[in-house]
This record gives C-alpha cells, sequence and structure tokens, in this order.
C-alpha cells in the first residue's frame, strides 16, 4: 500500500462514487420494522401487498425474540440504533413514552381518518398517555379461560358457569372426580396476570395518590388475594413452576387439569399440537365475574404499533404502520398469526365470526382494564408474581406478602415521587 | 526512559482503556441512581454517595442470592474439583482402556453449548416423563419435582453444573498426574505401600500445586453462576436459584437500573477478591512452597 500512483487513487474513489450512486438510485433506504417472535417472522408475508401499493417504499422486517425483546429495545435506544417502527408489548408503552422514544400519532390518526371507536376501548386505552395517543393497536390480547367441556359435563355442568361462585363449584367437582391427583384449575405461578386480574375485578386501585405509592394492603387487593391463594389451599389449583408448562398441552389433554387462564395464542397452539378430534372437547369462555350477569373483567394485553421519535423516515414508516391497522390487513394477519384484530370491524370476517371459541374474546375484549400505565409497572408486577408465589409455598403469610409488596414498590417509585414532585415545585 | 516501557505500553493502553476506564466508570455508576429515567434525561440522575451499597444490605434479595452463590459455591466447587480428580485418577489408571475415547466423551461437555444441554437436562428433570423420574420411581423413591421444587432445584442445578465443567478441570489434573515422576511410586511399592497409601502419600501431595491452582479458578468461575439459571429455571422456583450475577443481569438489562447493578458487581468484586486473600492466607492455595509436596 502507499504506492499507488494519484491516478489509481482517483480511479479508485471514482469508482466507489459511481458504485454509491448507484445505491441511490435503487430508492431510498428501506424503512426498518422490528417486531417480536412470532408476529416477526408471519408479518413478512404482508411486506409484498404494501411495496405493490406503494412504489418506492420497502421495508425490511427485523424478528426479535421476546425473551430478549425488552432489553435489545432499551439498548438499541441508548445506543441510538432504534428501527423507524416498531411493534411493543403494551405494557412496555408507558417506558418508551417516558424515555421520549416514540412519535405522538394523535394528529396523524385523525388525518389518517383511522376511527378511534372502532378499536377495542381497553385496547386503545392501553396506548393512550397522558391524553395522548403513542402507538396504533396491532392485535388484541386478555385472558380468559381455557376448560375441558366434555370434563365438565361428566361433572355435571352441560353449560360453562359465568360467575366465581359457580365456577368454583363445578372445579371442585371435577376435583372430587378425579381420582390420581389430578387438579381442576391451572394458574401459572410465574405469572402476575391471574392476582391482578382478580384483583381488578374487586374494582382495587393497585397503586395510590396518582401512582404514588403501592396500594396492596388495601381492603379490595386484599380479598383478591386471598381468593387467589384459597385455589391453591383448596388444591383446585396445583403449585407448579414455569418448567412444567412446557407440557401445558398434553396435560390439558390427559385431563390433569380442567381449565387454565392463558391468552389467545393457546387458540392456534392447542389445534396444532392436539389431535383433531380433540377440537370438540375443550372450548374458552369469559373472564368469571362475581354474578351471573356479565362476565369479569380481564386485563388489557397485545400490542401496538408505534413511531420512533428519532427516525429520519417517518412519513414512510407511519405509511406501514397505517397499512398495517387497516381492517383487511388485520384481517390478514388474523389468518397469518391467529392473533386477535384489535378492530371490531375486522371481526366482521367469516373466519373469525362463526369460531365459537374467537367468540368468548369478542366478549371478553369488550371488559378489559389496563394495569397501571407508569414504567415502573413491569417491576412491580414482577414481584406481585414472585409474592404470590411465595405465598402459595407457605414461605411467607398472606399478611407478610401484602406487606412485602407495599414497601418493595414504594421504593421502586421513590423516583417517580422524586421526579413528580420536582416538576410540581417548578410549575 | 527504560526501553521496556515502549515494549508493555501497547498492553498496558489497551488495558487501560478496556478495563480501568470502564471499572472507573462503573465504579462513578454505582454511586449514582442511574436508571430509565436517566437514560431519557441526565438531567433526572442523582449522586446518592453509598446509598445503592446500603440498599443491598437491607435488600432480602441480595442476601437470597448471596445466600444461593454461598450454596454453589461451597457444595458446587469442592464437588466438581473431586470429580475432576476421580475422572483424572480414572484415565491415569492402568486397568482403564479406550483413554482417549473417554477422556474425549468426558471433555465433550465442556466444549457443548449450555443453552443446547440445558434443553436435555430440562427433559431428564421433567417430574412425570423424564428419566430421572422414571428411575426415582423405579427405585421406589418419592417423586421429585426437581426444577419446580425450592429444594431440590439448587442441587439440580449444581449437577448439571459439575457434569458440564469437570472436563476441563479434568484435563488439567491429567497434565498434572503425568507431571508426576514415576520412580516416586516405584519407592512406595518398594517401602510396601498400599494404592491407597500411594494416593494419600504420593498423588496428593505432588498434586498439591495444580489442586491449589484448580480450586482456586472453580471458586472464582463458581462465584460468577449464571448462565445454568438463567437458562434452566430464570431464578425460580422462587428465588431459589437467583445468583447473585442473575440479580445483577436483572437489575441491569432487565429494570435499567444501572446504579444499583454496578453496586452489586463490586460487592461480588470484593468478596471474590476477600474469599481469594483468605484461601492464600490459610495456606490452602497457591502458595505451596513445595515442603509439603516432598514425599
Amino acid at each position: 500500500m502507499g504506492r499507488g500512483s494519484p491516478l489509481s487513487w482517483l480511479a479508485l474513489s471514482g469508482a466507489l462514487l459511481l458504485g454509491a450512486c448507484r445505491g441511490e438510485a435503487e430508492g431510498p433506504a428501506p424503512i426498518e420494522f422490528w417486531a417480536m417472535g412470532r408476529e416477526g417472522e408471519v408479518v413478512r408475508a404482508l411486506v409484498p401487498a404494501f411495496e405493490a401499493r406503494n412504489p418506492g417504499l420497502r421495508v425490511r422486517v427485523q424478528q426479535v425474540p421476546w425473551s430478549a425483546a425488552h432489553e435489545k429495545l432499551l439498548t438499541a435506544y441508548v445506543g441510538e440504533a432504534m428501527p423507524d417502527a416498531l411493534q411493543l408489548g403494551n405494557t412496555w408503552i408507558p417506558e418508551f413514552v417516558a424515555l421520549g422514544a416514540l412519535e405522538p400519532l394523535g394528529a396523524r390518526i385523525d388525518a389518517e381518518k383511522i376511527p378511534r371507536e372502532d378499536f377495542f376501548e381497553g385496547v386503545l386505552d392501553a396506548a393512550e398517555i397522558g391524553g395522548e395517543t403513542f402507538a396504533l393497536p396491532w392485535y388484541a390480547d386478555t385472558r380468559l379461560l381455557f376448560y375441558r367441556a366434555d370434563l365438565l359435563a361428566e361433572a355435571g355442568f352441560a353449560e360453562a358457569p359465568r360467575s366465581w361462585p359457580a365456577w368454583r363449584a363445578a372445579l371442585a367437582a371435577v376435583k372430587a372426580r378425579s381420582a390420581g391427583g389430578g387438579h381442576a384449575l391451572l394458574l401459572p405461578l410465574t405469572e402476575w396476570e391471574p392476582p391482578v386480574i382478580l384483583a381488578l375485578q374487586q374494582g382495587a386501585d393497585l397503586l395510590r395518590d396518582g401512582d404514588r405509592y403501592g396500594n396492596f394492603a388495601s381492603p379490595g387487593f386484599r380479598a383478591a388475594w386471598d381468593d387467589y391463594l384459597s385455589f391453591f389451599r383448596e388444591g383446585l389449583a396445583p403449585a407448579e413452576g414455569a418448567s412444567q408448562l412446557a407440557n401445558l398441552h398434553q396435560d390439558f389433554a390427559a385431563g390433569w387439569f380442567a381449565a387454565f387462564v392463558s391468552g389467545p395464542w393457546q387458540l392456534g397452539e392447542l389445534r396444532r399440537r392436539l389431535p383433531a378430534e380433540f377440537e370438540a372437547r375443550w372450548a374458552t369462555a369469559p373472564m368469571p365475574g362475581g354474578s351471573e350477569a356479565e362476565p369479569g373483567l380481564s386485563l388489557a394485553g397485545g400490542a401496538s404499533l408505534a413511531l420512533v421519535a428519532r427516525s429520519p423516515r417517518k412519513e414512510a414508516a407511519w405509511r406501514w404502520l397505517a397499512f398495517l391497522a387497516e381492517p383487511e390487513q388485520q384481517v390478514a394477519f388474523h389468518r397469518l398469526s391467529g392473533d386477535l384484530p384489535a378492530r371490531r370491524s375486522a371481526w366482521r370476517d367469516p373466519a373469525l365470526r362463526e369460531d365459537p371459541k374467537a367468540a368468548a374474546f369478542f366478549v371478553q375484549l369488550q371488559h378489559l382494564r389496563s394495569a397501571p400505565k407508569i414504567p415502573e409497572w413491569e417491576r412491580i408486577a414482577s414481584r406481585i408474581a414472585r409474592h404470590a408465589e411465595a405465598a402459595v409455598r407457605g414461605e411467607e403469610s398472606s399478611e407478610e406478602a401484602l406487606a412485602a409488596l407495599d414497601r418493595e414498590a414504594d421504593r421502586m417509585l421513590e423516583k417517580r415521587r422524586w421526579l413528580l414532585a420536582r416538576s410540581e415545585g417548578r410549575r | 526512559m527504560n526501553p521496556a516501557f515502549w515494549f508493555v505500553a501497547p498492553a498496558l493502553a489497551a488495558i487501560g482503556l478496556f478495563f480501568f476506564v470502564p471499572v472507573a466508570a462503573s465504579l462513578g455508576l454505582s454511586l449514582t441512581d442511574f436508571d430509565i429515567y436517566s437514560v431519557a434525561d441526565l438531567a433526572n440522575l442523582r449522586f446518592v454517595g453509598l446509598a445503592n451499597y446500603g440498599r443491598l444490605l437491607e435488600d432480602a434479595a441480595f442476601w437470597t442470592a448471596l445466600r444461593n452463590t454461598a450454596y454453589f459455591v461451597v457444595v458446587g466447587a469442592p464437588l466438581s474439583v473431586a470429580t475432576s480428580l476421580a475422572a483424572a485418577l480414572l484415565l491415569g489408571s492402568r486397568l482403564v482402556r479406550w483413554k482417549a475415547l473417554l477422556r474425549t466423551i468426558y471433555f465433550l461437555p465442556v466444549v457443548t453449548t449450555l443453552v443446547a444441554v440445558a434443553v436435555v437436562w430440562r427433559f431428564l428433570y421433567h417430574p412425570r416423563v423424564g428419566p430421572l423420574a422414571r428411575l426415582f420411581e423405579a427405585l421406589g423413591l418419592p417423586a421429585v419435582d426437581w426444577l419446580g421444587d425450592p429444594a431440590f432445584a439448587m442441587p439440580a442445578i449444581i449437577l448439571l453444573a459439575v457434569w458440564k465443567g469437570f472436563g476441563f478441570n479434568m484435563v488439567i489434573f491429567v497434565a498434572g498426574l503425568q507431571a508426576i515422576p514415576e520412580r516416586l511410586y516405584e519407592a512406595a511399592r518398594l517401602d510396601g505401600a498400599s494404592a491407597a497409601q500411594q494416593f494419600r502419600h504420593v498423588t496428593l501431595p505432588m498434586l498439591a500445586p495444580t489442586t491449589s491452582f484448580v480450586l482456586l479458578m472453580t471458586l472464582i468461575g463458581h462465584f460468577q453462576l449464571f448462565a445454568e439459571p438463567y437458562v434452566m429455571t430464570q431464578g425460580g422456583p422462587g428465588d431459589a436459584t437467583r445468583s447473585i450475577v442473575l440479580l445483577m443481569y436483572e437489575q441491569g438489562f432487565r429494570w435499567w437500573s444501572l446504579g444499583q447493578a454496578a453496586a452489586i458487581a463490586f460487592v461480588l468484586f470484593g468478596i471474590i477478591l476477600a474469599v481469594s486473600l483468605a484461601a492464600r492466607a490459610a495456606g490452602l492455595l497457591g502458595g505451596g512452597d513445595g515442603a509439603e509436596a516432598r514425599p
């Protein structure tokens, strides 16, 4: 090196320049879109239709595994390596809004004339923080009961009960009939959702004083907590850990338990993993409530589509997000992924309307409540799961668990209290 | 200036830039409450002095993690070293054939990926269909939910770690055994020493420097337990397998409490340093002056 004549350097740089120009001629850089897990896999199938409709725009989908998604997104934000648009789990939206990572979408949604009332309220609510909308709901997710209709019928319950007292009676009857040490209900100990859903049904506020302190020792949460623990104390639910969940489908088929609380992804999983003749033996039911009249509340989950504030291609990326939110694309995406559309109009699709197992979700999606929308929530929720497990295993009493939860939540919220006090002081 | 300086300068610069600067930075980090809000705006960063360390002392999760790690070190490390030594002796024995094959098989777990191995071991440990459960059933022993029962999860992790790691130390022991002159055994045999006596009075003393090295490295490695619980149990059931490094990882990369995570890192560093120095002071490790190695 270093011997080349000035002329050859000139020729080399000329060639590089030409190459660069040719790259330019192929069109602008593609829209970088990150999606998680299976969604990231199947959403690629929608790209050709989008590119055909929008000449000059290209989309590059990057699939991120769910288990590492949260870390990867935060790292990408810190490293200024965010994509142009991304799928965000609804519970993560507050965190990324606090970071200032997301572009407010309210004006764009109005300009696009996307009807807000077409989205399930609970699902859209998760994307609204401080009066501004930061994401477009992509698919809806909530939890309800999957149950063995045949086992319930054998125990004398031809129709699925609708209230908790009736469900308890049914589960106890199933349990009494299973001689081999089986259980009636599976509540995975690693999940914080079941106790929180019970608390929301009690009308309990999970946090208090503007989400500044934990509110877990309040009467409402306490009642829900004892309800939750009683499933284990009465032997209706087994105290099994996450490692056994891998065999959930086989165990469900074998009748090891007659019901479990889970989300819409199980519709596809159960159909894929279990033989076709098993289809008639299971069903879904909305979360039981306090009475037979109305289903109980469940948690608003799912994922939304967000635009990255620092993206240089916001307009193009928005076209892609608006495309994904169209009812026809929601239906197409449902067929690909099994995820439930976040828009009511997409539910007119016969495949969804005529599936009795999806119908329970349609009912449940009208009865949703969001978890507290603060960045600390995921962390607090992980402690709820931890203390619920400790209480189930008898490592700590119900009282101790709730006191510890309040203490830990208060500590995690210390910074939030300081920030709020500071911003109020400035005002 | 001494010309030698210029020879070591590149290495020193690299170590300074890539080791001492980051360590100093994270020491500084451990004195702040760096978190998700500070990522958004550095104006949200507060200097908190030693509060992160103080908070650790009163955090039950930290003490649990410390206890779990100590359990893993105290039970796992000696077990791992003993297994390595036994395997090395087996490979050194005249009675065993196919030594090259056995050595390869024993070493295989070291080079396999833990994540892949974990899938197999999760199946082995399954409480109803796992081979271990079948074996227990055949022997008439009560069923054990290995990874789901807080009392058995750590032993299950230790078993996996020993299996995964003993091959590496075994190779070092094999080298150490080969360095023992055959004439010492001949002399011992002439004096009428039994096999057990030869092991006790020739092999062990001659192997002392190797054992010291292996034990110290194993201790340090075991204090940094992370991957096994991360892929097998995620720290569960309950907190039964949450190690210090796993706790640090969660604080730092899951919750982005980098200040708190940095404090955990320095506490762990202090513990490892203290244990290593204590072991040296007690003459157990590294300080072999050869006096006891003389047969």
